[in-house]
């Protein structure tokens, strides 16, 4: 974490900057290389900035390959596409825009030295990044599960689902860690608490809350999720029933006559069947809609020039935007979790007081990182989950 | 930073992302990407001169944040021109679900 | 200001502390945050890769003496010319000048007490010598022989199995890259807000302009690298296929991520030793640079051409005729800055005084290989004839006269140029020069048959040749080892000077910048207070002293006046 390093050096540019050379002494915060408060604020502001241009250069990549395939076969990304649960991704990018506001507010507070709001913001910021990670744990594992993994692993043959009950073994070992650390913190809250350090507790407390914020984003993840499934379940259903009046509903690169060659009537009735089944078992519902699919992409398509359909649900086809899929959404949520350790160490700083009107610098560097986190996400919302 | 301005911003932006889920919905085509992306660039707008402060940062500053944007453009820019040119030479092939045949694996 | 204008009286004979002797121990050496130590730990960093990467040379070339096996199968074949090209460009080219001689002479060319962020500055070091040792102990146990470039679909291929040694060798790559990154970081915040007062842009030396210009580099093209090799690696592990041929993924699109930054990466490499030039043609002539601005904007505008050009790396990989054209056009541009230089520091040697000591012999030296290496250039930059001279010794050649006589010989001479400031410590000139004459014989004996070879059809990378190409390859190894020798006698010079060298003055060749306004070694703060700024290039208020044995500022009030000399001001 670069940014730590460079923001350490940070330093207010409200306070009396223009010093000079010789009050070194009576600004604790100011380095010894600067020669006052201003140049070591700008310093770390160029410095963050360099930085941003950065991340956005390596982002860039990810985005070069997603232009690159999207461009050359854009039905297998409309077909792909689908399987990504559009409520979640809304939620997950509302929980963001939040997080990015009380960041802001944060920095704010920081300049004003209200050292229990900038807490408070602190505290806020880190419990949405936990709860976009709990969410994007629910959709992860939930494609896990049903294979649609990256393109060397993607499970092109729906008809052999993974069946379990309950909660999903994947999301069970992808929370072991965030248990065990909401665990600790609960130990380490408890501690503080009796020992009586007030700081400590708070600090404690912050992060026990953060640990809870990611369960909750799982709750939620599951919850929207089994609400997407009964959905989707009766939305398969009726496309069933539908086509045989030849009323398909029109989605967007799918014609209508498509459905004509649809979905026998029996799948329908068993799927109906299911429907009372699967109010918890999350994963039959999509797997209809798989089948929906493929049987409505047999007809060709719209596209010219394009690859015949049957070749979309495919390693080499729906595989590679997943794999494109991983890689910008995956590192994202390292982005998220490297910003989460920064913050941590920002909120241990607040709770000292640290923070005043000249030396605001760190937060305001790690508020610019968490602002071009949102930014990236902003664009992965659209480009992945919003495609029709 | 006045509050309200923060609030204000994020308001919009909550609105923006209602705006595009329900653009999404109307199955516009091609469109939607198009639309898609200019409220992905409004949405960012916002953030980069609100929530970042660049109305009141360094010109420097800004000019070598956006500059970032450029050689994007001209890295994804030149990579898509040159695929686009050789796209008819590629042939978009049914990958069996058997992995291809693993020759030895070095030790 | 008046504390620089030192008079005569004030000189070496008295013992100032520096930073080498300042504080002791290994720890106040491996957590030291002062940018000349991180800079000396540096140099023995990269002198140590280059000295693995030079013997792999000499064992690949040993190999080419006999058209058949000589003692390498072909197998080893190429992962010794892997071995070699990974450790020169990752661990020795592109940190070599501006981690190096950057770290130690940013800061002090730009009165400055550090670099901005120090912490950074140290952490970058040691994410290169893990990085380093990373690297190393990859490709040499797992035997990684897929060239530098780490091309698909042959790194995709199921042969390197899912933990293999292409992930290993791109997350070296990867760690690397950030070292990379944040040197450059750090150059950048250095120099845009650490210059002393008076010190304006155009007031800068211009070994600073081209670091600036390299650091740009670093920052903008390196993260595309390490996005790039995380994909090959997630191509590894994941199977995400988008490299891949064998998932309908596109190895071409590999070549452009790849490119788009080992091109511009090419002038990370050139770029500082372009500066170093211009450094030593200006001091080592006693005349002012000529062309200041052009040489300053030259490099600002090689930077940003460096990153329209990428494609002229893969005419024959399979691109679309169309990039092709484009690419090759916009391959041409980047030769006018490059030239704008040349022709510059040719002028400046024109009715200058000029000594021929060791550090302006390897100037010379510099002068000549890289005009070669960039003339030879236009014919790989050119569509048609790169058709034919693809893949072949040509290009070979062509990257070595700028690489190595480039950025390798512009190194080793800014090394003499600075070592007496580093060290403290004035080597043997006579030596020196003789290896710099041993250098140039070696280097032209190694190369230039090289490209003969290439023309003729012999192409890289192959263990194996005909008979009638054995006459060039004997030459060509003969000239290696000379050329190794040359460089060991340099090594033993400057190791030689560190026992017996006698004690540098504060400005041994009379340089007009910053850092020669402080003693050698420099103390550890640099200056005790902000420096008086001087023209860098303004040589007349510099006089000899012969019982200073160094150059000393004799009207040092005039030449703080920009407009004492208008005429040099402006230039």
């Amino acid at each position: 974490m670069s940014h730590e390093h460079t923001s350490a050096h940070g330093a207010g540019h409200h306070g009396d900057g223009h010093g000079g050379h010789g009050d070194h002494g009576h600004l604790p915060f100011l380095a010894h290389h600067f020669d006052d408060p201003e140049q070591q604020f700008d310093s770390g502001k160029l410095g963050i900035w360099i930085f941003l241009v950065t991340e956005v250069l390596f982002f860039s990549g990810m985005f070069c390959a997603y232009s690159l395939y999207r461009s050359r076969n854009p039905e297998v990304f409309m077909f792909a596409s689908q399987f990504l649960n559009e409520a979640l991704g809304a939620f997950n990018t509302c929980v963001l825009l939040f997080s990015s506001l009380t960041m802001a507010w944060g920095v704010r507070c920081a300049q004003l030295r209200q050292k229990n709001g900038l807490v408070l913001c602190l505290a806020l910021t880190l419990g949405c990044a936990a709860i976009f990670l709990g969410v994007k744990a629910v959709e992860y594992t939930h494609k896990w599960d049903i294979g649609l993994l990256p393109a060397g692993s993607y499970l092109a043959q729906p008809e052999v689902p993974v069946h379990h009950e309950g909660l999903s073994p994947w999301l069970i070992n992808l929370s072991i860690v965030p248990g065990i650390l909401l665990v600790a913190f609960a130990v380490w809250l408890v501690i503080t608490f009796v020992k009586g350090d007030k700081r400590m507790s708070e600090i404690a407390g912050t992060l026990l809350a953060t640990a809870a914020c990611y369960f909750l984003g799982v709750f939620v993840g599951l919850k929207f999720q089994e609400a997407e499934a009964s959905s989707s379940a009766h939305a398969a259903h009726e496309i069933s029933v539908e086509h045989d009046g030849d009323t398909g509903s029109h989605e967007a690169g799918v014609t209508a006559d498509e459905h004509a060659q649809g979905q026998p009537a029996e799948s329908a009735t068993s799927e109906s069947a299911n429907d009372h089944v699967s109010g918890t078992t999350g994963t039959e519902a999509p797997l209809k809609e798989i089948e929906a699919h493929l049987v409505s992409l047999d007809a060709p398509k719209v596209v010219p020039g394009a690859p015949l359909d049957a070749m979309v649900n495919q390693k080499g086809g729906a595989g590679l935007f997943f794999s494109i899929y991983y890689c910008m959404t995956g590192v994202h949520a390292l982005h998220i979790i490297g910003g989460m350790v920064v913050m941590v160490w920002l909120l241990v700083r607040a709770t000292k007081d640290q923070f005043h009107e000249q030396y605001f610098g760190p937060v305001d560097y790690v508020g610019l990182y968490w602002h071009l986190v949102d930014l990236i996400w902003i664009y992965l919302f659209p480009l992945l989950y919003l495609i029709k | 930073m006045p509050v309200w301005q923060l609030l204000a911003v994020f308001v919009a932006l909550i609105l923006l992302t209602a705006l595009t889920v329900l653009q999404a919905s109307l199955g516009l085509g091609n469109l939607e990407l198009i639309l898609s992306l200019i409220i992905a660039t409004i949405k960012a707008s916002l953030v980069i001169l609100f929530f970042m402060h660049m109305i009141h940062e360094k010109p420097l500053n800004a000019i070598i944040f956006l500059s970032s944007f450029v050689f994007v453009a001209l890295f994804i820019g030149f990579t898509l021109m040159d695929a686009a040119g050789y796209r008819d030479s590629l042939e978009y092939q049914q990958i069996d679900s058997t992995p291809p045949p693993a020759v030895e694996h070095a030790e | 200001m008046s504390a620089v204008a030192e008079s005569p009286t004030h000189s070496h004979s008295q013992v100032t502390e520096n930073y080498l002797f300042n504080t002791k121990g290994f720890l106040s050496w491996a957590l030291t945050l002062d940018h000349k130590r991180i800079g000396l730990m540096y140099l023995v960093g990269v002198m140590s890769s280059f000295l693995v990467g030079g013997l792999l040379a000499l064992l690949i070339r040993a190999e080419l003496f006999t058209p058949g096996e000589l003692f390498l199968n072909n197998k080893q074949f190429n992962q010794v010319f892997t071995l070699h090209g990974a450790v020169m460009v990752f661990l020795f080219i592109i940190p070599s000048v501006p981690a190096a001689l950057g770290n130690f002479l940013v800061p002090v060319m730009l009165g400055a007490k550090d670099v901005a962020f120090p912490r950074l500055n140290l952490c970058s070091f040691y994410l290169w010598v893990g990085g380093a040792i990373f690297f190393l102990c990859a490709l040499f146990y797992t035997g990684l022989d897929t060239g530098w470039t780490f091309y698909t679909p042959y790194s995709s291929s199921s042969e390197f199995g899912t933990m293999g040694p292409v992930v290993w060798a791109t997350m070296g790559v990867f760690i690397l890259g950030f070292s990379s990154i944040f040197t450059g970081l750090n150059f950048i915040v250095t120099i845009n807000t650490m210059r002393p007062p008076g010190m304006a842009w155009f007031k800068m030396p211009l070994f600073l302009w081209a670091t600036y210009s390299t650091s740009i580099i670093q920052v903008l093209a390196t993260p595309v690298l390490g996005i790039t090799v995380l994909l090959l690696a997630a191509e590894r592990v994941l199977k995400i296929g988008i490299f891949d041929p064998h998932l309908n993924g596109d190895p071409v699109t590999y070549q452009h991520f790849f490119w788009f930054y080992s091109h511009p990466a090419v002038y990370i490499m050139i770029l500082p030793g372009m500066g170093i030039i211009s450094e030593l043609m200006s001091v080592h002539s006693h005349k002012s640079i000529f062309g200041y601005r052009f040489i300053a904007y030259s490099s600002v505008a090689i930077a940003i051409f460096g990153f329209l050009v990428w494609g002229h790396h893969m005419f024959t990989a399979g691109m679309a005729e169309v990039t092709t054209v484009v690419f090759s056009a916009l391959t041409f541009s980047v030769s006018i800055p490059s030239a704008i230089k040349v022709f510059n520091w040719l002028a400046t040697m024109y009715k200058g005084t000029v000594y021929l000591n060791t550090p302006m012999c390897y100037a010379l030296n510099f002068l000549f290989l890289f005009t070669i290496g960039g003339l030879t250039g236009l014919w790989l930059g050119a569509l048609s004839t790169d058709r034919a001279l693809h893949d072949t010794y040509f290009v070979v050649a062509h990257f070595h006269y700028v690489m190595m006589g480039g950025t390798l010989v512009a190194f080793v001479g800014g090394l003499f140029h600075w070592w007496p400031k580093m060290t403290g410590k004035m080597f043997n000139d006579l030596w020196g020069k003789i290896s710099c004459l041993l250098v140039f014989i070696g280097f032209n004996m190694t190369f230039l048959p090289q490209f003969v070879l290439g023309s003729r059809g012999m192409p890289r990378r192959y263990a194996r040749y005909l008979e009638e190409f054995q006459v060039l390859h004997q030459i060509s190894t003969a000239g290696a080892f000379v050329l190794g020798a040359g460089l060991f006698v340099a090594l033993g010079v400057l190791i030689h000077s560190l026992m017996r060298g006698r004690r540098a003055p504060n400005n041994p060749w009379g340089a007009a910048t910053l850092e020669w306004q402080c003693t050698s070694p420099p103390p550890f703060y640099n200056f005790a207070s902000a420096p008086s700024v001087t023209d860098p290039y303004d040589y007349l208020p510099l006089k000899y002293i012969s019982e200073e044995e160094g150059w000393v500022y004799i009207s040092p009030t005039k030449s703080t006046d920009p407009q004492a000399h208008p005429e040099i001001a402006k230039s």
